[in-house]
Formats: structure tokens, sequence, C-alpha cells
């Protein structure tokens, strides 16, 4: 079987992680354990509204899991990474590093 | 043209990847001027010592209260420049002073420098006065190496060159004095330069 091998970088390439807070988010949450709703919030410079859809769009891919929880009296929102999102995120990587040799 | 975007991607992934794990708003300065004022406080120590009458400085007499007074002192006033400094540019950096890379660089920092003034405090009471400097450096050197890994590379030899010479004063016990100079003083002036030049100028001529 013949496999055209642009088209099989370029179906590695994640329309998930299309999106430069998505992006944000999954690296932040591949080198860290978790990450607050507030330091995702600060470190990618977005809005509360914004920030939220694009977490939910990764959680409805299973890509990362939300933990609702409380400190002390306050809601605290965290984001987790899954097995399979840290897969697909690593495979998203590479399919980018080799269309970029390729050129 | 899709090119440029994917390597923007990378880059994007890379200071997203730094900068939700490392706390880069630590100053050059503060370094510096740490060490100056360690130097200053060894030099008056020195003085005092001079004009000690009598081998020995016991745990009462004035000469040990007014050494310690010292060393708290730089201490102080070392915290309060580094907190000053650092508060100043992290907010130049759009960098929050208090977030999780932070709070993560100071606890680690602290583990070990906790541990070692727990350590301290026991030699003291064991009346081992000899191991007081070389303790005091290895932790701190140790404490820098451990929190080398949230903030800039550099912390990281700083930490080790602090460390072999807590070791080395360990053999010249009654010298504790320079090896502190040496350590807290010349080694905070050389690193803090270094670090002044690489990030703190390069920043302010963009």
């Amino acid at each position: 079987m013949l496999i055209d091998p642009v088209k099989n970088i370029i179906q590695n390439i994640n329309k998930a992680f299309d999106h430069r807070i998505r992006l944000g988010i999954m690296s932040i949450l591949m080198v860290n354990e978790s990450a607050d709703f507030g330091t995702l919030k600060e470190l990618l410079g977005t809005t509360d509204g914004n920030l939220a859809s694009h977490a939910k769009a990764l959680e409805v891919e299973n890509y990362i899991v939300v933990e609702k929880q409380f400190i002390g009296r306050k809601p605290n929102t965290s984001y987790k990474a899954t097995k399979s999102g840290r897969e697909a995120f690593e495979a998203h990587i590479d399919a980018i590093e080799k269309l970029i040799r390729k050129s | 043209m899709e090119n440029n975007q994917y390597l923007d991607d990378l880059k994007d992934i890379r200071r997203m990847m730094n900068q939700s794990t490392q706390f880069l708003s630590l100053s050059g300065l503060a370094g510096i001027l740490a060490g100056c004022y360690s130097l200053i406080g060894a030099f008056v120590a020195k003085q005092i010592l001079n004009e000690h009458r009598g081998y020995y400085v016991t745990l009462e007499s004035t000469t040990f209260r007014n050494i310690v007074l010292i060393a708290l002192g730089v201490l102080v006033l070392s915290i309060v420049t580094a907190m000053a400094l650092t508060f100043s540019k992290a907010k130049k950096n759009n960098e929050s002073f208090w977030n999780t890379s932070s709070k993560r660089l100071l606890l680690n920092f602290l583990i070990p420098l906790g541990t070692g003034g727990i350590f301290c405090l026991l030699l003291l009471r064991h009346q081992v006065y000899g191991l007081i400097a070389p303790v005091t450096l290895i932790f701190y050197g140790l404490a820098c190496v451990n929190a080398s890994k949230y903030t800039m590379g550099d912390v990281r030899y700083l930490g080790l060159s602090i460390t072999i010479l807590g070791l080395i004063c360990t053999e010249f016990s009654g010298y504790g004095l320079y090896f502190w100079a040496l350590g807290f003083g010349v080694c905070h002036i050389i690193y803090g330069s270094i670090m002044y030049y690489k990030y703190d100028l390069k920043r302010a001529n963009n």
C-alpha cells in the first residue's frame, strides 16, 4: 500500500489544537500536573468566556479533564491533561516538526 | 505562509511551557546588592572580631550578639531588596509577583533552606559551632540548585559554586567568615552581574 507522506503528516495535524488558546492550554498542561482557571487565564492573556469555551472544546475531545472543588469557600476549577490528550498533542507537535522540516 | 504559522505555533508552545513553569522576574541587581551587603557585613564582623579580647568568642558575649545582629541585618536587607526589585521587574514584565510559578519557586527554595536553618539551630544546641559556616553555605547552595528548575538556569551554577565552597569550608574551620564573604558576597555579585547583563540589560535595550 502506498501512502503519500505529506498527506500522512497532514492527517496528524490535529484540528482540535488549531487555535492559539487551545494550543496554549495544552502546552501548559503538558509541563504542569494541573493548572487552575486563573493561572491559565493570566498566562494566555484571555477573557473568562474565551478560555472557558476553548477548554470546553478540549474537554469534549477527552484531551483534558476538569476538576471542580472548593478551596475554603471559594470554588476552584482546575484542568489536567489526559493520557490521550498528551499522546494527541505529542503527535501534533511531531507532525508540525515534520512539516517544517519538509520545506 | 503555512510554515510560518506552524513555526509560530512551535514558538508559542515553547514560550507557554517555559512561562508556566519558570518564574523569570528574578532580578540580577538584587543578587549584586545582596552580595555587597554580605561583604560589608563580613567586613564589619571582622572589625568586631579584631577588637575582641581573648581567643574564644562565647555565646553570651556582646561580640557574639553583635555578629548575630549583623548577620540578621544582612539577611533582612537582602530579602527586602530582592522582594522590592523582583516586584518591580514582574510589574514591568506583566508577570504577576505572586503566581503559581513564583509560589513553586519559593517553596522549593525554602525546603532545603529551612532544613538547613533547623539543622544549624540543632548544631548550636549541641555546641558544634565550627560547622555552622559550612552548613549554612551548603544548604543555601542546595536550596539554589533545587529552586533553579523553576527560574533562570544560572541560579543552578550559583548554587553549585556555593555548595562546593561550603564543602571546602568544612576543612578550614576558623575561616568561616572568609568563606561566607566568598560565598554569599563574591558569588552573589558574580552571578548577579551575569544575570543582570544577560536578562535585565538585554530587555532594556529591546
